[in-house]
């Protein structure tokens, strides 16, 4: 059927599940098709998973429309049903048959096939994914035969040097599938060009650091390779060059698009930028008609949504331009809740084209945006959200106007926020709290963005990270500054913004330079520090929200102190002529600055005087910050310290914590670092972005409505908070049973008295199979008075602080 | 240099003041019950009862009454801090009135005695009370001094930290004793097979134990140091020698800081019983 010249109506390039799907429905409606793939077995990307790995079916709540079974499982499982189904379907399969080329015009494309002869169809879909194409290695020896690209079965290799190299999942679970089994012998080495592996998920870094801490892989960061030589690797490290032995190399550095492939044949790309997709109609048709792109190269890397393209792809190409995507159910039900009750067609319209953020998005990514969003309707005068409630998702405006409460202390001072715009960033961006109240001013639809899906769009598009980058700036400003201003006067400083990322401990201003710039804390937190006779003095503490660097600025002067990041974080930068020209405009505003600088400027020369006379105590008042610091207290939002002068052990916050819950302590009073008896136990800090919630599968971990993280009863208890904590606050463990009540403990040594109790009295007394669930502290949520640690200590060593606080804990006996 | 994000709101009673409770809400407690005894003592002398003062006026029925509430509430300390209720209540500020209130007993009982003493129930129930208040102020004063000491000693261990690493030494130790001659290999035998924390309540408290075979294996050994193998073992000895110490300062300081409660709250049991006997007697009497 593909010789000579025959032609097929359609022809599917690639057999990975999208291609796969298409094909077979292609040949259940009897189209006359062939399936084009390069390699002598199907779906070469799954073929080409780890043995045995277990393979997801997400989304869970998408439906699957194929010809073609799919459910999770393992790899095995999978690629043998399709080769079955394929067989029995009568599928035209074309092995072993590499793709040239592809000319011509709808109705007649020739399909080059390396050492074959070309086929001709009418219909071209592209279904090749981006994993055939992965980033090579470009140093000198990257030819050699033992460099690989993929890893099959970790198993079979024997007593070998291996040295993985990439930073994504896919290297981390190479480079652990090597090194899982000791018998197998193999040193493991993954080489990371950065200092951390950003990229990869928690959980596997974790593995990783586990790996690396019990000595089975050799981690080696920023490290790059320079040369492949037989048996041996030339590394560039941090201090110089250095040889490893080296047997095998696994190269995990992605993949991307083969665009030059796919330009070839007359389709173009949505920008320019180095990960950008083909341009597609809600047909998956490209700008070259009659070509259609579908699966991973259309931007879907999951296999669901791969094989219901592949469904739907065919349906189309068979005239059947009326069916709706797979996910029309859900959106319609999304929709169901909004008034007039327009069609889900009607909405998308209204949505893409109103809200500046999704206006580069095709109809298919909007689709996908809103499958993780919720749409919601709001009368006139409905809240929104309210002024300090907790919350990190992002609102667009689709149809209506908002109103933003500005003045807590009277609400009839609003500011406007108009259709297609946003609204909820800050939360977003800082992981603080609302900053003001926010309701309808007209009847109002609103989607909300799950903080994934609004990071997620950030990410992936460009444009609409640039207008949240400048409203979020444009808002941070005016409410900074007060009142009076206006969108007008900062629109210039918001022009000249640039958002800078800082590591841990960087230095963002130093003592004694003269740049003249200004910044604004967007997330994360900064501390000040004096250098004074050569020591660092601590002189306050910087959380989001915050600005610094004006007084440099406004008098010209040199830099009085030092700023640095506590934690990882990100400041916007401004030039300091601009911020100049804002205060010649709006001398209000000049008078405020200068009023708050005085008061700063009197905390340095107090400083500056004293310096002589300071000794130890200023020494014991910075160190003990900087300790706090280094402790995490800088993502902290609530943290529990222990006095030691004041703690006599008696172990009571942790029978207080036992009992005010089910019967588990969330706190090791005497595990944790200790600084001039200053105790930070093993309690949960609530940091502003926790890292428990970066990877909670049935995303049980919430932040409640003073700010606590909590997990709720939906845990699975599948131990990745746990393992993503990095204060190891988070413990596994199952409910006990009950107690007997304190009296008939006192009276007649019931049960096993207040507080946990031992291992042995929960197991023997409770039932069997209880599962174990993660705990962590949610600062006693719902309970009455408060965490329940510092009302039972009985001599106030135990006190929760926030850190703009805990000042005033280290300056006991300090500068005061 | 900068300014800070406003404060974001009212948080529920989450923040904490960093004040002991000796020192709580600026002595509250301490002035209250200053004013209570200065008030006792002062109509103590301006109350004219004849012929004199005694426990059986009306003037000595109002302190004793006092006395006997004042004594009930303090003993609820026991209770209030094992209840883990919900409620805005502070162990701490409990702490606190139970020190400076029981303090003032010692006014408010001795006054209502009229100080006549005698070998009777009623004597007795005075001196189990003066036995609690001095096993208290005890209390006060080593709660006062010893955390800190503790806290140094801790040096970030936890306990059972400390005693993992005592197994490691011990571990350590067993095989470095290998290459050892009989003589030596017994006295470091000698030295793991020793509960080194056994000794009673002395040694718990004053932390010495005469009996340490590691001591005794350390000066056995000392004239062996030059000898490599030996030199290995004796370093361990000394290490374990420092870490039984660390192990040993905690235990007492743990004790001094316990010790207290096993006279305070025994007695306060038995007091609250010749409490109980002095006052059916005094009625029954009447």
């Amino acid at each position: 059927m593909t010789s000579g010249q025959d032609r097929v109506q359609v022809a599917i390039v690639g057999s990975g599940p999208a291609g796969l799907s298409a094909a077979a429905h292609a040949a259940h409606l009897g189209m006359s098709h062939v399936l084009i793939e390069k390699t002598d077995h199907l779906s070469d990307t799954i073929f080409k998973y780890q043995k045995g790995k277990h393979v997801m079916a997400t989304p869970s709540n998408l439906v699957l429309r194929s010809d073609l079974d799919f459910d999770a499982g393992s790899r095995e499982e999978i690629l043998g049903i399709w080769d079955r189904q394929i067989a029995e379907g009568k599928v035209n399969v074309r092995y072993n048959a590499e793709v040239t080329a592809i000319t011509g015009d709808k109705g007649a494309y020739v399909i080059e096939v390396k050492g074959g002869a070309p086929i001709h169809a009418e219909n071209v879909v592209l279904a090749i994914g981006t994993q055939g194409n992965p980033n090579l290695l470009r140093i000198p020896g990257a030819e050699m035969p033992h460099i690989q690209y993929q890893l099959d079965d970790p198993g079979e290799y024997f007593d070998e040097h291996i040295t993985v190299i990439g930073s994504g999942d896919a290297g981390i679970e190479n480079a652990l599938g090597l090194a899982a089994d000791p018998a197998q012998r193999n040193t493991v080495t993954i080489l990371n060009r950065r200092n951390s592996f950003a990229r990869a998920k928690g959980a596997n870094v974790k593995l990783l650091e586990e790996a690396e801490a019990d000595g089975r892989i050799s981690v080696r960061r920023e490290t790059s390779p320079q040369e492949v030589r037989p048996g041996e690797l030339v590394l560039d490290t941090r201090d110089g060059e250095e040889v490893i032995r080296c047997d095998r190399i696994i190269a995990r550095t992605g993949s991307k698009p083969p665009r030059d492939f796919v330009e070839a044949i007359g389709v173009q790309f949505a920008s320019e930028e180095r990960d950008a997709f083909p341009q597609l109609t809600p047909t998956f048709e490209t700008t070259k008609n009659g070509v259609h792109v579908i699966g991973a190269l259309a931007g879907y890397p999951l296999i669901k949504h791969c094989m219901n393209q592949g469904y739907d792809v065919i349906e189309f190409l068979n005239g059947n331009t009326d069916l709706k995507p797979a996910d029309q159910p859900i959106l319609e039900e999304k929709f169901a809740k909004l008034p007039d009750r327009y069609p889900v067609e009607h909405w998308l319209d209204v949505i893409g084209s109103n809200v500046a953020i999704f206006r580069e998005l095709s109809p298919l990514q909007l689709r996908e945006l809103l499958l993780d969003s919720t749409v919601e309707a709001f009368a006139p005068g409905e809240a929104v959200f309210i002024r300090n409630e907790p919350g990190s998702s992002m609102f667009a405006i689709a149809q209506g106007s908002v109103a933003v409460e500005v003045n807590p202390n009277d609400p009839s001072v609003t500011v406007p926020i108009e259709e297609g715009s946003i609204f909820g960033e800050v939360g977003l961006i800082s992981g603080r709290r609302r900053g003001a109240t926010i309701r309808a001013a007209e009847p109002l639809v609103v989607v909300e963005l799950s903080r994934n899906a609004a990071l997620k769009l950030i990410a992936t598009v460009p444009s609409a990270g640039r207008v949240v980058n400048q409203i979020s700036i444009e808002r941070q400003l005016l409410q900074m500054f007060g009142s009076g201003l206006t969108r007008e006067d900062v629109a210039a400083l918001v022009q000249q913004a640039e958002v800078v990322d800082v590591r841990a401990g960087q230095k963002v201003i130093e003592e004694g330079a003269e740049d003249r710039d200004i910044y604004v804390i967007r997330r994360g937190s900064m501390i000040v520090e004096k250098d004074i006779g050569g020591k660092p003095v601590f002189l306050s503490y910087l959380p989001a929200g915050s600005y610094f660097g004006e007084m440099a600025v406004i008098d010209g002067s040199k830099r009085t102190a030092t700023v640095k990041a506590a934690i990882k974080s990100e400041v916007v930068r401004f030039p300091g002529e601009a911020f100049n020209a804002l205060l010649d405009a709006k001398p209000r505003l000049r008078e405020k600055a200068l009023e708050e600088m005085a008061g700063r400027r009197e905390v340095t020369a107090f400083v500056e005087a004293r310096k002589d006379s300071f000794g130890s105590a200023a020494d014991m008042y910075s160190e003990t910050a900087q300790f706090l610091v280094d402790n995490g207290i800088g993502e902290a939002t609530d943290v529990l310290l222990i006095d030691e002068t004041l703690c006599v052990g008696c172990d009571n916050c942790e029978k207080a914590c036992a009992d005010s819950h089910e019967g588990l302590s969330r706190l090791d009073r005497e595990a944790g670092r200790t600084y001039a008896h200053l105790h930070v136990p093993t309690s949960c800090r609530h940091c502003e972005h926790p890292h428990c919630m970066a990877d909670c599968p049935p995303n049980a971990i919430k932040r409640g409505p003073d700010g606590e993280v909590f997990i709720d009863d939906t845990c699975i208890g599948c131990g990745n908070c746990q393992r993503n904590c990095p204060y190891g606050v988070i413990r596994m463990d199952a409910v006990p049973p009950e107690k007997p009540g304190l009296l008939s403990w006192l009276l007649f040594g019931k049960g096993p008295g207040p507080g946990e109790a031992s291992y042995s009295w929960r197991k023997e007394h409770s039932g069997e199979g209880q599962a174990k669930l993660a705990i962590k502290c949610d600062m006693c949520l719902g309970i009455d008075g408060g965490p329940a640690c510092v009302r039972a200590c009985p001599t106030g060593a135990a006190i929760r602080v926030a850190p703009e606080k805990f000042l005033s804990v280290t300056r006991e006996g300090g500068l005061d | 240099m900068a300014t800070v994000a406003e404060d974001e709101s009212p948080r529920r009673e989450r923040q904490s003041d960093h004040e002991g409770f000796l020192a709580h809400k600026r002595m509250r407690w301490l002035k209250i019950a200053l004013l209570a005894s200065l008030v006792a003592i002062l109509s103590y002398a301006l109350v004219d009862v004849t012929p004199r003062h005694n426990g059986g006026s009306w003037y000595g029925y109002t302190l004793g009454t006092i006395g006997a509430l004042l004594i009930v509430w303090l003993a609820l300390l026991g209770i209030r801090k094992r209840k883990m209720t919900e409620g805005k209540w502070s162990l701490k500020a409990w702490t606190s009135a139970h020190v400076y209130l029981g303090l003032s007993l010692i006014v408010i009982a001795t006054l209502h005695t009229g100080f006549q003493f005698g070998w009777n129930v009623h004597t007795l129930a005075y001196a189990l009370m003066m036995l609690v208040i001095l096993s208290g102020i005890y209390g006060i004063a080593v709660y006062a001094t010893l955390p800190a000491q503790l806290s140094n000693n801790r040096r970030e261990m936890t306990k059972g930290q400390m005693l993992d690493a005592l197994d490691a030494i011990d571990r350590q130790l067993e095989n470095a004793a290998q290459p050892l001659g009989r003589a030596e290999s017994d006295l470091v035998i000698g030295a793991l097979e020793q509960d080194p924390f056994a000794g009673g309540i002395g040694a718990r408290l004053t932390g010495r134990y005469p009996d340490c075979r590691t001591v005794e294996a350390l000066d056995a050994m000392a004239h062996l140091d030059g000898d490599a193998a030996s030199g290995k073992v004796l370093s361990l000895l000394r290490k374990r020698k420092a870490q039984l110490d660390q192990i040993r300062r905690h235990m007492r300081i743990r004790a001094m800081l316990e010790v207290w409660l096993y006279i305070h709250v025994p007695v306060t049991i038995a007091l609250i019983a010749a409490l109980t006997a002095h006052i059916v007697s005094v009625f029954y009497y009447w």
